[in-house]
């Protein structure tokens, strides 16, 4: 059933490949740094991406953790509000563009050919390009907070005139390394879209895909539309600030909304670029703990385009208090509201996916069912934000909070998760420690939940977002949540210990580490992967129906 | 039997779990005003509808968990497609949220009808401050946070309305129809109060509209819910709710004070007055970004005590003062306090702190300023 691996490929494991007169073409890498700063393997590029995201998850995890020490009780104890401000925008702007995102791309790397049977990405050199231009934009932005005036204040959004006329010296370098992590998002965009339309295994049609490589094709679609527009705000930013226009200064007859219009038309799409890819990790695991073939593949693929489509179509759902007309309220409280029946479509398989299933409970697992249970709620809290009347009581409040944190950290981050523990044994040839995964996962949902579920109730009860001292009403639900962070952030150091422990040896895996009956591609090739696979294209078998 | 237990376990915790949610303090409050018990509704209906659907996609989903293990020797069957299926849960949302629209789109339409309000208040959103105004009444305002600074540092102990309590609250009538209209003086602010329901987004060069009516007197507080600087947490709204008779009263009385305060800047002030009522202006208008000490926190905010261009051009003083200086933090002021104010806070900067330059500018020469 499974196509068999080229001989080749086995061989290369060896390092006495090359000794023994295979005469192969691969030159000997360099070593050491150089060795990662040349490298234009999809495998290593992957490997960096993870861990480049891994460090940024921490940097951008302390700053989290910094905004609920001081949250942890009423008044100001630890830190100014200057400071609160720049740990806001700071943790935001890292884990959004420097985790969330990067973890994505490195999963993408790796697991792309992978899936599709090809040798690497189609653009090897660019995509150590797209890599390497990570570092240098958030080694950029971080040094924005040891300069005089401190890094950015003004909120992972910068809403102008707030990030223009009001924001600190720094802004500029700001816009720089958004510029350059721009770059490095389209970069990669491109690269992903070209290996899945031109190297795919033959006799593998786009139908024929894995949802993991089906949702990353219309995310890269997602990337190039909007990256630019991202671009292009941040440059009339620059503007603004270093070249006397005004297209954000009223004074000057600017518009401060229009700032909003073009970022959410960046920003929404933007929301969907960061859950998509997860669809397509959990639409890989789920199927294969529950040992059945996935439910609706079909309208799976339809459910992503009609919610990338749709994302294009709400960014107004982020503005409904800056007083649009009330043809645009209606227009865009309808489109939000129509996200809920793709969306809802994808949950409703997932479920009929293990519906008369053989469900085991591996690692893998048990992040992907906790990311259905924990992205649906935030799903419901979207659903309850589109009504616009009752929006203009939770817009701007931590209800806001609890919603984009439930779907991006027990939902993104949750299925980043899943997907490491899912591929490490296909990375690392060994299987995760089993007591140490599941520690892992239980002080994770515990932590998570306890950090985000009372924001829901601190949002309502009337505490806006972005403060860094409130009243006295509050203070028990602060309190939780900030018990909850702690829980949840030093839980994932058992994560690194997971990965280094699993990296230097454990139980072996063999191909297909999760049982016979996964047949996608990367499962044909041995545990751990070699450094080249895939050198002459398998020959994809279409799953019996 | 044990598949109807785990059900009713169930759906025990979800509707155990909504009953805690909705007791006071978790929920969002019903309101005093027309529309926020109206919105309230729209919430808890929307609320219900995403637990039912909870209750049946977790019910099922923890029923597989549960019933078709691995460990328990489960076989898995071999469907993966059922159109009848698919199209059943692709159109029963879609209803579900025409149902939903329906009714939120009514209360939408009313609350984008600000015609016929008996009353006009222009609030102003200032970093980090509001500033009322009754249209055509010539009664004016600035609302700054009351809680004393020591407060929340923690040298003392927290009061009843720690960061919710203002100098002046914005005075309201109940029963009567007040349109908002929102603007601001510098970046983006919100104006929110939960139990009136009305948040609306203050921005310079815009004027964005708003209303309510208030139907029970009483004291309701929100704050600022659109990051706007450093103080964003700082700038709190009190609305003071009163039957019309009183707030009838109440108009007529500060009209006569700001008639009285008109007065002033004809005559001739002595020093000590200036400084005193100057110390009370800076305290409450400039302190917060010029420190309390007038040491300012650069670069953003420069310093007053010592700073010599001040010292040595009263002149240009009393033009950043009235006019603001374009491009940077510093609001033109000429609008929002009053002449006598204005002659105050400069004749204090100019002599507090060690700046003793002697300088008195009295309200008549700023007076004749602003009508240049």
């Amino acid at each position: 059933m499974a196509p068999k691996v080229p001989p080749q490929a086995i061989l290369e494991q060896s390092s006495t490949a090359a000794e023994a007169g295979h005469g192969h073409a691969h030159e000997t890498p360099p070593k050491g740094m150089l060795r990662w700063l040349l490298t234009t393997n999809h495998k290593e590029i992957g490997t960096l991406y993870l861990i480049f995201s891994l460090t940024m998850f921490f940097i951008g995890g302390i700053f989290a953790l910094v905004v609920r020490l001081e949250l942890f009780q009423p008044g100001l104890q630890f830190v100014r509000p200057e400071f609160f401000n720049q740990m806001t925008t700071m943790h935001g702007l890292i884990m959004v563009f420097g985790a969330i995102m990067p973890a994505f791309t490195g999963l993408a790397n790796w697991m792309i050919p992978l899936q599709i049977g090809a040798p690497d990405m189609a653009l090897p050199r660019l995509n150590n390009f797209s890599f390497w231009l990570l570092p240098v934009a958030f080694g950029l932005l971080l040094s924005t907070l040891l300069m005089p005036g401190g890094g950015p204040n003004f909120g992972w959004t910068f809403y102008a005139p707030l990030s223009t006329t009001y924001g600190p010296p720094s802004t500029t370098f700001f816009i720089l390394s958004l510029h350059i992590a721009g770059i490095s998002s389209i970069l990669g965009a491109i690269n992903i879209i070209a290996t899945i339309l031109n190297m795919r295994a033959p006799g593998m049609r786009l139908m024929d895909m894995p949802l993991f490589v089906w949702t990353w094709l219309i995310t890269s679609f997602l990337l190039i539309a909007v990256m630019p527009v991202l671009a292009g705000v941040v440059t009339m930013m620059l503007m603004d600030i270093n070249f006397g226009t005004n297209f954000f200064n009223a004074a000057g007859g600017g518009d401060p909304v229009l700032f909003q219009h073009l970022f959410w038309f960046f920003g929404h799409p933007e929301v969907y670029i960061m859950i998509l890819p997860a669809f397509g990790i959990v639409s890989a695991i789920i199927p294969t703990f529950a040992r059945k073939r996935l439910f609706g593949y079909a309208s799976m693929v339809y459910a992503t385009a009609a919610i990338a489509i749709l994302s294009f179509l709400v960014w107004g759902h982020h503005m409904f208090a800056v007083g649009m007309p009330l043809v645009g309220q209606l227009f865009f409280m309808y489109a939000t509201m129509l996200i809920a029946v793709p969306t809802g479509v994808k949950v409703f398989n997932w479920v009929a996916t293990m519906f008369r299933g053989s469900i085991s409970f591996e690692p893998p697992m048990l992040f992907a069912l906790a990311f259905v249970v924990q992205f649906t709620i935030g799903g419901f809290s979207g659903l309850m934000l589109a009504i616009a009347p009752a929006d203009f009581q939770y817009h701007d409040t931590y209800f806001v909070v609890a919603h984009f944190h439930y779907v991006l950290v027990p939902g993104a981050l949750f299925a980043i998760l899943a997907g490491a523990y899912y591929w490490l044994p296909k990375w690392t040839g060994h299987y995760p420690h089993l007591r140490l995964s599941q520690w892992h996962f239980w002080l994770s949902v515990i932590g998570v939940n306890l950090t985000f579920f009372p924001m829901h109730f601190s949002g309502l009860a009337g505490m806006p977002r972005r403060i860094p001292d409130y009243a006295l009403q509050f203070a028990d639900f602060n309190l939780a949540s900030s018990v909850g962070s702690f829980i949840f952030g030093f839980s994932q150091l058992l994560f690194v210990a997971v990965i280094v422990l699993c990296a230097r040896g454990g139980q072996k895996a063999p191909a297909q580490a999760w049982g016979d009956h996964t047949d996608d591609l990367e499962w044909s090739v041995p545990s751990p992967a070699p450094l080249h696979t895939f050198e002459t294209p398998p020959t994809f078998h279409r799953p019996a129906h | 039997m044990r598949t109807l237990l785990v059900w009713l376990a169930g759906v025990l915790i979800l509707v155990g779990s909504s009953q805690v949610a909705l007791a006071n303090g978790w929920n969002m409050p019903v309101g005093v005003s027309s529309l926020s018990g109206e919105i309230y509704g729209l919430h808890m209906t929307i609320f219900w509808i995403c637990v039912v659907i909870g209750v049946v996609v977790f019910g099922a989903m923890f029923y597989s968990l549960f019933r078709y293990r691995h460990s328990k020797g489960a076989k898995s069957a071999n469907f993966h497609e059922n159109t009848t299926v698919e199209i059943i849960w692709t159109a029963v949302p879609l209803l579900i949220l025409v149902g939903m629209a329906v009714p939120a789109t009514a209360t939408l339409q009313k609350i984008y009808d600000p015609s016929d309000a008996d009353l006009d208040v222009m609030v102003t959103g200032q970093q980090w401050r509001w500033r009322y105004e009754y249209l055509g009444e010539d009664v004016s305002f600035n609302s700054n946070l009351a809680t004393p600074r020591a407060q929340i540092n923690g040298e003392e102990e927290r009061g009843e309305h720690y960061l919710l309590e203002v100098d002046e609250p914005l005075v309201l009538p109940i029963n009567r129809k007040v349109r908002f209209l929102f603007t601001s003086d510098d970046v983006l602010h919100a104006w929110w109060v939960p139990e009136l329901a009305v948040k609306q987004d203050s921005i310079p060069g815009f004027v964005n509209e708003n209303w309510v009516r208030i139907e029970e007197p009483g004291i309701y507080r929100g704050q600022c819910a659109e990051l706007c600087g450093v103080d964003h947490g700082f700038m709190p709204i009190v609305v003071q709710a009163v039957e019309e008779e009183e707030f009838d009263t109440w108009l007529a009385e500060r009209k006569e004070a700001a008639a009285e305060e008109a007065m002033g800047i004809d005559r001739e002030w002595e020093m000590d007055e200036l400084m005193e009522r100057g110390e009370g202006v800076f305290g409450s208008i400039c302190a917060s970004c010029h420190q309390p000490e007038g040491q300012g926190s650069p670069p953003a905010f420069p310093a007053l005590a010592g700073n010599e261009q001040l010292i040595e051009d009263a002149d240009w003083h009393i033009e950043t003062v009235l006019n603001g200086v374009s491009g940077s933090a510093m609001p033109a002021f000429r609008s929002t306090l009053n002449p006598v104010e204005l002659a105050a806070v400069i004749t204090f900067t100019r002599n507090a702190w060690g700046n003793e330059t002697g300088d008195v500018v009295q309200p008549s020469e700023i007076a004749e300023r602003l009508e240049e």
